[in-house]
């Protein structure tokens, strides 16, 4: 499978799984599909039959609410049954609005922004610590950037020279309610990270090529930060850079328009 | 206390490569023993308590047994939300560790009173509390919190605490009994147990012969004991150096509201109140009637009344 059908069966379980349960954060979503898509397809090491193999790369989605897009990966490698996706949200699912680990594959639970960047730490630091070789990466938002708590880990992520820990920061552009600019100005997102001691790579986080060249890269002496320019609702014309699909799920009418764009465009 | 804690973590790092210890810029001249013998064990993460929290979480799900330093609120309350999702909701293999707890740093301010510290830590699932009340038990809680394979916190003092356990102690999860006494007892928990044991030899002047246990475990708490002095005390109180809701006397009450034999239990600690002044942590407990003097005259008003 291609990393563009890999995405692509991404993006469709995903219009699927939010208008069935009828829950928010579609565009989010579409907008890390891509990344998600080649880091499962093409770049991390996955054991779906063991997903516990020590050697295996670490992913943790520091923006829980696009659970979604692992969940998807995660069913689409075989960590669990692809019927089970139809269960999100659901009463009694284990597949909760905002990534759980008590799912197989699931690396860490997230929901409230900036925790997830500082487990990562963590995680390198361990296999630092433990001269282990995997890999470890961490997609955060743009909007996540308002926490404190990234910036601390952007100092600590520096100070030990964590060159096992590859940020992926999805810059759509795009927070809770409008622009991130008009919310707390990031201005230039490569400067800030490069102040902070880290090695910073600018992509369009839409292009495979560009994404899978930038997963890869690896500094001997810093932690990468890929800065991954993406449009918030990518894949649905009607949802690119619509603020309003942040929360709405797609229902009637949008949920068919949906369908039909995506079966059109199918790889 | 620290310093029993800090030799007791070298000894058991001596056998456990896996013990990290993360300290949040803080532990000047009490943390460097396990420094200089265990450099590539031990961490300093900056003041950066929310990232440090999560930072051991990392670390603790790729199998370390992670021990996170600070002072007063700094490991718990700043970090609240990082220890209830990144610790607790994960199990991880982790001690949080705060020293100076109560008024140990009572003249310096209200941000370094920790005072209602066990009431929120107390209402995280999966975690455990540890009050020890001396350097005896702290050795002891450091022990059994790294043998616990999941979240802990460990309650400290600042150091120089007097040893009040006159024998050895074998567990922190059971009630101390440290005096013996008939129908009064004083339950307490923490370094104020030298004020309630103070009491007990004040009281014997009034004819009240008052029994004293230390509580070095608050969660989860040691019911049968609990329960057995609820029944076998006529007068009963619990005292904390902490505000009087949610903690340590709260979780007796709450034993006491399930037991029909209980007699009544009166909470002594702080008022639901900030301090409106600065001083000792002798001071600060006079202040807020929780010493010695205060708590003999609370009781023997009490039971001299009925």
């Amino acid at each position: 499978m291609t990393s563009a059908e890999f995405a692509w069966r991404i993006r469709r379980h995903a219009i699927e799984m939010t208008c069935k349960s009828n829950s928010s954060h579609i565009a989010s979503v579409l907008s890390i599909a891509d990344i998600v898509a080649v880091l499962y397809n093409e770049v991390m090491k996955t054991f779906p039959d063991c997903p516990n193999n020590d050697e295996r790369d670490r992913l943790i989605l520091s923006k829980g609410h696009a659970g979604v897009a692992v969940y998807t990966a995660l069913a689409e490698k075989g960590y669990f049954p692809l019927n089970d996706l139809k269960t999100y949200c659901s009463n009694g699912s284990l597949l909760s609005g905002h990534i759980s680990h008590i799912v197989p594959g699931v690396e860490f639970s997230t929901g409230s922004l900036g925790h997830g960047i500082a487990v990562a730490a963590g995680m390198a630091m361990a296999a630092k610590v433990d001269g282990k070789k995997h890999h470890v990466y961490v997609i955060i938002g743009d909007g996540e950037c308002n926490e404190g708590s990234v910036w601390e880990t952007a100092l600590i992520a520096n100070q030990f020279r964590l060159s096992n820990l590859t940020v992926i920061i999805d810059h759509n552009k795009f927070q809770s309610l409008t622009l991130c600019e008009d919310t707390l100005e990031l201005l230039d997102l490569s400067q800030k990270w490069e102040s902070f001691g880290w090695s910073v790579i600018n992509i369009n986080g839409h292009d495979y090529n560009e994404i899978k060249t930038a997963l890869l890269y690896r500094d001997m002496e810093k932690p990468v930060c890929i800065v991954a320019h993406t449009v918030k609702g990518k894949g649905i014309s009607f949802m690119e850079n619509n603020i309003l699909w942040h929360y709405r799920p797609p229902q009637g009418d949008d949920y068919f328009n949906a369908i039909e764009e995506l079966e059109a465009m199918k790889p | 206390m620290r310093n029993e804690f800090v030799e007791e973590l070298c000894y058991l790092a001596k056998n456990d490569k896996d013990i990290i210890l993360i300290t949040g810029d803080l532990g000047f001249g009490v943390l460097n023993k396990f420094w200089d013998l265990y450099p590539k064990q031990f961490i300093n993460s900056g003041i950066c308590e929310q990232a440090m929290t999560s930072f051991a979480s990392g670390m603790a799900v790729e199998g370390k047994t992670v021990f996170t330093y600070s002072i007063g609120n700094f490991p718990t309350l700043r970090c609240l939300e990082q220890v209830r999702n990144d610790i607790c909701y994960t199990k991880a293999n982790i001690k949080i560790v705060s020293i100076g707890t109560g008024f140990a740093y009572g003249t310096h301010g209200i941000s370094h009173h920790t005072t209602e510290d066990i009431a929120i830590m107390r209402a995280l699932p999966e975690m455990r509390i540890f009050s020890p009340c001396d350097p005896v038990e702290a050795v002891v809680a450091t022990r059994e919190a790294y043998e616990h394979k999941g979240p802990c916190y460990i309650r400290l003092g600042k150091g120089g605490e007097p040893t009040l356990n006159k024998s050895s102690v074998l567990s922190c999860k059971e009630a101390i009994l440290l005096k013996d006494g008939k129908k009064t007892a004083i339950l307490a928990t923490g370094s104020i147990v030298g004020e309630a044991l103070l009491s007990a030899e004040h009281l014997q002047k009034s004819n009240i012969d008052c029994a004293v246990y230390s509580f070095p475990m608050i969660k989860p708490i040691d019911i049968s004991s609990v329960n057995y002095i609820l029944n076998k005390y006529e007068y009963i109180f619990t005292l904390e150096e902490h505000t009087i809701i949610g903690g340590f006397g709260s979780t007796i009450a709450e034993i006491a509201a399930q037991n029909t034999n209980s007699s009544q239990v009166i909470r002594l600690g702080i008022n639901d109140t900030f301090c409106s002044e600065v001083g000792s942590q002798a001071y600060l407990r006079s202040f807020c009637g929780i010493d010695a003097e205060h708590i003999t005259k609370r009781i023997v008003d009490r039971v001299k009344s009925k």
